[in-house]
């Protein structure tokens, strides 16, 4: 306490040497987030692209560090990956497009038609899926899909038959679980737009969702897409519960690493939903809803 | 522009990056071959046994290593434990491959190797040689498992033989009818049970597949299922497409095709017999049978790390695992067939030894040990190459689409 209060004290010298350089100050402030961003991120992601050149020795499982790219023309040549990488995409589609049906009315109540009270109650309610664990949400849908399943007890008196265990139950338990990343953005974002706007609108007669409603709630449409998309694109765990004998991207991964042992492989395949993802942030950004986050 | 030449940059980067980590090859590459296809590096046995370090990392399959925490009546680790003072601490592996990439991260000490990871462990070092006369037990086992070509290596010993058995055809006995006598039930495509079929979920199933060609499709020529050329490579990955059309799930992990059987979206496919026991607990209507094609099996090997940290607390556990008592206790439990001969007087079922053949050499002769398949034909033909294990994983891959 007291050599906080000394004049001269070491803290007080500390704090006029930051007061009199401003580099200091932001260097001090910046570092620990920057060595993060490029010592644990990208580092990590640089690492994954040069392993992805290199190959195993087929029967010790060793690495051979010497650059080809032999991987890469695997991955081209084999339309195998191919029908993957569409299917994965296709399944992050399905999930986000799920997903944002769903959250757009749910959230749209929250924010402008509840209470309140009843907002906080709704907001509570919408996380507390969140402190379930992962695995036993996933596993609680296989037990639902299974052909002795709550899901058939339901639909066998309207003479239906449940999908059982396939993409389709993949598609259902990923927008289940990701539900939330996307309700809650787009709360956030419809709570932005003024009452007194869709009071307006109405009385003008103007085509509120399209021309009020949409502009605002499409940055935070675009959000949540990105949560919903970019989780649902590596998942590689809920497929193997509930989807049967279907294989995402993510499979592919985890079974050349844990599986085949062959590391540079599964790096080439990582490099896929990557490229993905900057190819949809791109297109997002070319809409401009980036710049209204 | 900028973002395209950063881009640019990052590219180069990457790839200088790649090529100067290069010329450092990972390693062993076999240089000499001899009757294994290769030689292992030279490391050298533990020369004798010293105080336990106080504890032990293990990678073992689901069952090998029982604490109690699964079935009360199962535990020998705590009496281990009591005993030598080595805590056991257990990863269960779901699949050879997993064994080996997990053995690779250094930071086990011992794993219960099958045939199609032994090699493979032996060949990069991974495991070092085992001093088998400090394990007391080791003179117990029987003849026919010591000094084979999945667990050793020019007449040194690898291992110790822990126990083996088949891939047996598991079918839920409500529910299958007639009960199956041949892996055809689960490779025809106009199979009854479409939809309700399980296969393993690992390219060594390839093997199964060509092992029911060989009975069914005599001209292809298949000897051993882990020997396959090309022209027969491509024969038994077509039979997997097809089959894949009616197959319901492939299954990895234990819990999940037991749990699969006993709410019936699975009616039948390969399993193994520790599987089937526990549905059998549960009271499920299931029922096991070796085909008359013969079936796919192991024959799994106790291996010590090259650079274990505790190797003594490694090899008190060779010897605890192969020891009269808890080698049939883990065997009963399990559904193999014990290792140790003496194992067989102390079963609690006493013909248990007799209906897993324990001691019926012939037997064996029908079951196909996993084995990891080499670019040098196992089955000794000189005249093609052999399609590797590299080609089977990429296989698997396609099989599944």
């Amino acid at each position: 306490m007291s050599t906080i209060a000394t004049p001269g004290g070491p803290v007080r010298r500390l704090a006029g040497l930051l007061y009199r350089r401003p580099y200091l100050r932001l260097a001090g402030l910046l570092s620990a987030p920057l060595l993060w961003l490029v010592v644990a991120y990208l580092g990590a992601l640089a690492a994954l692209f040069a392993a992805a050149f290199w190959t195993t020795d087929v029967f010790t499982g060793e690495v051979v560090r010497q650059f080809n790219l032999g991987n890469f023309q695997e991955l081209w040549s084999q339309g195998v990956y191919r029908t993957i990488t569409l299917r994965s995409v296709g399944v992050a589609v399905a999930v986000t497009v799920v997903d944002g049906v769903i959250a757009f009315p749910m959230a749209f109540y929250m924010a402008k038609i509840a209470s309140p009270r009843a907002q906080r109650w709704l907001v509570i309610a919408v996380l507390t899926p969140l402190w379930a664990s992962y695995l036993v949400k996933a596993y609680a849908w296989r037990v639902m899909f299974s052909g002795t399943g709550v899901l058939n007890w339901v639909l066998d008196p309207f003479g239906i038959h449940g999908p059982g265990y396939g993409l389709p139950a993949t598609v259902v338990t990923l927008a289940y679980l990701w539900l939330p990343y996307m309700i809650l953005p787009l709360y956030a974002g419809l709570e932005r737009l003024p009452n007194s706007l869709l009071d307006a609108s109405g009385d003008l007669g103007a085509r509120t969702f399209r021309t009020v409603i949409w502009p605002v709630a499409f940055p935070a449409v675009i959000a949540g897409s990105i949560f919903t998309f970019s989780l649902s694109l590596g998942d590689y765990i809920t497929v193997k519960i509930v989807g049967g004998k279907s294989q995402l991207i993510g499979n592919v991964v985890y079974d050349n690493v844990g599986a085949a042992n062959n590391l540079p492989f599964a790096a080439a395949v990582a490099t896929i939903p990557v490229a993905v993802m900057v190819i949809y942030l791109v297109a997002v950004r070319r809409t401009g809803a980036l710049d209204n986050l | 522009m900028r973002p395209t030449r950063l881009a640019l940059v990052a590219v180069a980067a990457v790839s200088l990056l790649a090529a100067g980590c290069g010329g450092k090859s990972g390693g062993s590459h076999h240089g000499g071959t001899d009757a294994a296809g290769f030689t292992p590096p030279k490391i050298a046995a533990l020369s004798s046994l010293g105080q336990g370090e106080g504890q032990v990392n293990l990678v073992s399959w689901a069952g090998y290593v029982e604490d109690g925490s699964n079935n009360k009546a199962l535990d020998w680790v705590h009496p281990f434990e009591q005993q030598t003072g080595c805590k056991v601490n257990n990863k269960v592996a779901g699949t050879s491959d997993e064994m080996l990439s997990l053995m690779k991260t250094g930071q086990y000490d011992a794993v219960s190797a099958s045939g199609d990871a032994s090699l493979r462990l032996i060949a990069s070092g991974t495991v070092a040689p085992v001093n088998t006369s400090l394990v007391p037990n080791y003179a117990d086992i029987f003849p026919d498992l010591k000094n084979k070509p999945w667990n050793s290596v020019d007449g040194k010993m690898y291992g110790i033989p822990h126990g083996r058995g088949a891939n047996t055809l598991m079918y839920r006995t409500d529910k299958v009818n007639p009960a199956p006598d041949s892996w055809s039930v689960v490779f025809d495509p106009n199979s009854p049970y479409k939809g309700h079929i399980t296969a393993y979920d690992s390219p060594i199933y390839i093997a199964d597949a060509a092992l029911y060609l060989s009975a069914t499709q005599p001209a292809l020529g298949i000897k051993d299922p882990y020997a396959l050329d090309q022209k027969q490579f491509d024969a038994a990955v077509n039979l997997l497409k097809e089959q894949k059309k009616i197959v319901g799930e492939y299954w990895s992990d234990a819990t999940k095709t037991q749990q699969s059987f006993k709410s019936g979206d699975t009616l039948l496919g390969t399993t193994w017999q520790v599987i089937a026991n526990g549905l059998m607990g549960e009271k499920a209507p299931v029922q096991t049978v070796l085909p008359k094609e013969g079936a796919t099996g192991w024959s799994d090997t106790w291996m010590v790390a090259a650079k274990a940290q505790h190797p003594n607390c490694a090899y008190k556990w060779f010897d605890w695992v192969v020891s009269p008592k808890v080698n049939a206790q883990i065997a009963e439990s399990w559904g193999e067939a014990p290792a140790n001969s003496k194992a067989c007087a102390l079963t609690a079922d006493k013909k248990f030894c007799d209906t897993y053949h324990a001691a019926d050499a012939p037997y064996w002769t029908k079951v196909h040990y996993w084995n990891t398949p080499i670019a040098q034909c196992l089955d000794g033909r000189k005249d093609v190459t052999c399609v590797d294990y590299s080609k089977w994983t990429q296989a698997w891959t396609q099989i599944k689409g």
